[in-house]
């Protein structure tokens, strides 16, 4: 599943800009090749992280994995309600379960992301 | 893939519903089927369908048999009886633990010994080497599938299939008879904390046997579980799992093992060596951990006291049955249950506490309930 009107990392996490900003996560392939997330390290607000730089950590049942910044900038929210319930990236990974917002630092890296048609043909290639 | 994993005879099986398979002791295993979380709540509840065939079999035979295998192993099997089956470790020289199996007894001067799978070569290479004159040791394992069928539903759903009742089984005991029409080894033993049975059977019987338990337990809630719910449903139940609590540089005495080490029983290898931290005390042992901050603690990660090292995890993860973050994890025997610690989690020291193991245990067993799931 792929969702129109966001951009993606060939890491499998999504962003959805809005002007200078954008709010992230994991796209549904990476829940469902992830299964059960069962907790979440959220980055810092107010951090600052680089694009392609680890943003944090997401802990399936069976292993720690590390989800990366799309693109560069500073975080300015994050989604606490995952802490409690972090299902909500296996429920609703474009949706309730965003992971943080960030303002952009240079838009321009936008232009390194995928469209959702790049993103699903990466996935075909990886036969996924 | 790199390495050439081997397949069990269930491979196919096992692609036509789905799974999503993981390089596991040489071999290309299930992990999932579906979601891990609930894989594990079937278990519990109901009743889940594994497919070990991954585990090895080597059946000793011949009149020194049984003095054989009372040699290698540290628990006792002299009163074994027939159609019972022992769990226990097996040692080197040094008391260090090289395989914790099962040994079951066909008849006298006849066992089959379950190991783990990654151990197999290893196992028959030191079996056979101490064989001796009359003993014949054959790895059994090419040839048979093992299926494990867990939770307190198990015994309804094998009911209808077998030639003999499952339910009158006991614990560590086992009968060889009709399952489905195929002859099978079953006995009641499991890796899951649960009720259960697990069932030997020809390789090339293993699919068709699945496939009507699966049939059989459609009425119960029956689903098929992959190695990821074994895994959270162990170490709920604090089962030991070779290669993490167990290995050659830790002896079963500081596993917590000691039920199932006879240091009376006479000689076998690693006696002295046992009898010997057994009379000076041990300086590690195994403990259970619960986690007090956010964190999933995890294989290998350092335990604290204070800022001073004091050991480390050897299994960890989220505890879907408990709903909380667990370790099982080697410390300094100064460490005692009641104790804070803390597990230092990508360089985040995280509170837990030292609990008695083990975590989980299954309530007694449940009258047989006649209601069936829509």
């Amino acid at each position: 599943m792929i969702m129109d009107g966001l951009l993606y990392s060939e890491d499998h996490e999504w962003i959805k800009v809005n002007g200078k900003s954008g709010r992230l996560g994991i796209t549904h392939y990476a829940q469902e090749a992830l299964g059960s997330v069962v907790f979440i390290e959220l980055p810092e607000e107010g951090s600052r992280v680089a694009a392609g730089e680890p943003l944090g950590v997401v802990e399936s049942v069976k292993a720690a994995s590390d989800y990366y910044a799309p693109v560069s900038g500073k975080i300015t929210a994050v989604n606490g309600e995952l802490l409690d319930s972090p299902g909500l990236i296996n429920e609703d990974p474009y949706g309730k379960g965003w992971i943080a917002e960030i303002e952009l630092e240079d838009p321009a890296e936008l232009d390194k992301l995928l469209s959702p048609e790049k993103y699903g043909e990466l996935l075909e290639k990886e036969g996924k | 893939m790199a390495e050439d994993l081997k397949k069990t005879p269930l491979h196919d099986l096992h692609a036509a519903l789905g799974a999503q398979m993981f390089p596991f002791g040489g071999w290309t295993m299930p992990l999932r089927y579906g979601d891990i979380l609930e894989e594990h709540r079937a278990v519990r509840e109901r009743a889940g369908l594994f497919d070990v065939s991954h585990m090895g079999e080597i059946v000793v035979r011949g009149p020194r048999a049984g003095s054989l295998v009372q040699e290698l192993v540290t628990n006792d099997i002299s009163g074994m009886e027939d159609g019972q089956a022992v769990y226990s470790p097996m040692c080197a020289g040094d008391g260090g633990v090289l395989d914790d199996l099962l040994v079951y007894r066909l008849e006298a001067g006849h066992y089959m010994l379950v190991v783990n799978a990654a151990n197999t070569g290893r196992d028959l290479a030191w079996v056979r080497s101490h064989a001796g004159e009359g003993v014949e040791v054959e790895d059994v394992s090419g040839r048979t599938a093992l299926l494990a069928l867990q939770g307190p539903r198990a015994a309804e759903v094998l009911k209808p299939l077998a030639g003999f009742d499952p339910g009158s089984l006991g614990s560590y005991r086992f009968v060889r008879g009709p399952v489905a029409g195929v002859e099978c080894l079953v006995s009641r033993t499991g890796y899951t904390g649960e009720d259960g049975f697990e069932i030997y059977l020809d390789a090339g019987d293993g699919a068709g046997v699945w496939q009507a338990l699966m049939e059989s337990g459609r009425n119960h809630g029956l689903v098929p579980a992959g190695l990821g719910a074994r895994d959270t449903l162990r170490l709920e139940a604090s089962l030991p799992l070779y290669g993490h609590e167990l290995n050659e540089k830790t002896t079963p005495l500081e596993a917590g093992l000691g039920r199932f080490v006879k240091l009376d029983k006479g000689p076998f290898t690693g006696r002295e060596a046992l009898q010997r931290q057994q009379r000076e005390g041990l300086s590690r042992r195994l403990v259970g951990l619960s986690m007090l901050d956010r964190g999933v603690p995890r294989a290998g990660y350092p335990v604290l006291v204070g800022d001073d090292p004091a050991g480390a995890v050897t299994s960890g993860g989220y505890a879907p049955t408990l709903n909380a973050c667990l370790a099982m994890a080697y410390v300094t025997s100064s460490v005692n249950p009641g104790d804070r610690v803390a597990v230092l989690i990508r360089g985040k020291k995280c509170g837990a506490a030292v609990v008695p193991l083990p975590f989980y245990k299954k309530s007694a067993r449940r009258e047989a309930e006649p209601k069936t799931l829509k």
